[in-house]
């Protein structure tokens, strides 16, 4: 050591005292703008060293389809938070241009897109898992998932995978 | 803001323990603030440091783990590797940067 005359403040990172905290995200929709807060919530739990598992159900499922994931859209009907007419929401083309205008929103603070973020997720250590109920209504198989996904496993197997977990519905 | 002593040197240091002013932080100081944290500093250390040193100086925040891996090249495995457990946290402690404050 050095010669300290009074101790140092160090930050406390939490090494040597394992809290066990654990996270689990459900993630049940497919528009673009709600597949996000999961994937960042997702993201910075694992930043602080928290185990973190992710479970996509029903419309959740097209984050991880293969065929879908990198085609997620935003729309402005339902979505009072536009605050436009909600009729203009439902005129062709809408849709398109409301999931362009919030893409180019998303890339321009450096935010990656689905794809690219659950790369990132599994990279920092996270686990993904597909609900079995959705893969067997939508009639998909691994091979139709994202590679990364660990299982297609049915609810009691994440209920129990995560226990002790703090939970997420999105 | 609190002044602390580390290396022989008083250093400025936020509540925390982050430091507070760039200029206070040299490569001697690194080391110590690394051993402070239990890292003992190897090549692949320096690699993300002198990253976030760089970086901080030329956008003027401390770079996210996601920034340190898409712009300075190392992936986000290895990060999780050098300084484990809290990556982003830890590498700002050492490069004598504040936390960084990007959500992703």
């Amino acid at each position: 050591m050095t010669t300290q005359t009074a101790p140092s403040i160090v930050p406390d990172f939490g090494d040597g005292k394992p809290t066990g905290r654990k996270l689990a995200i459900i993630c049940s929709k497919g528009n673009l703008d709600m597949a996000y807060p999961g994937l960042v919530l997702a993201n910075a739990a694992l930043g602080e060293g928290v185990e973190t598992h992710l479970f996509f159900t029903f419309w959740g499922f097209d984050m991880i389809t293969k065929s879908r994931m990198h085609d997620l859209k935003f729309t402005m009907l339902g979505n009072t938070a536009t605050h436009m007419p909600q009729g203009l929401g439902g005129l062709p083309g809408m849709t398109a241009m409301a999931t362009h205008m919030m893409r180019k929103q998303i890339a321009e603070i450096g935010v990656p897109e689905v794809p690219e973020f659950l790369d990132q997720i599994v990279a920092s250590g996270g686990h993904l898992w597909a609900c079995r109920m959705s893969a067997d209504m939508m009639h998909l198989s691994e091979d139709d998932l994202y590679e990364a996904v660990e299982g297609i496993i049915n609810a009691s197997d994440f209920i129990e995978k995560t226990e002790g977990a703090q939970l997420l519905f999105i | 803001m609190p002044v602390t002593t580390i290396a022989g040197r008083d250093i400025h240091v936020d509540d925390e323990g982050f430091l507070t002013v760039y200029a206070e932080w040299d490569d001697d100081l690194a080391k110590q603030l690394a051993a402070n944290i239990g890292i003992d500093l190897t090549d692949a250390h320096w690699k993300a440091i002198r990253f976030l040193r760089e970086d901080y100086r030329a956008q003027g925040e401390t770079p996210t783990i996601r920034r340190v891996s898409t712009v300075g090249g190392i992936p986000t495995k290895d990060l999780f590797t050098l300084f484990p457990n809290k990556p982003g946290k830890k590498m700002a402690y050492v490069a004598g940067l504040p936390k960084p404050h990007g959500c992703v």
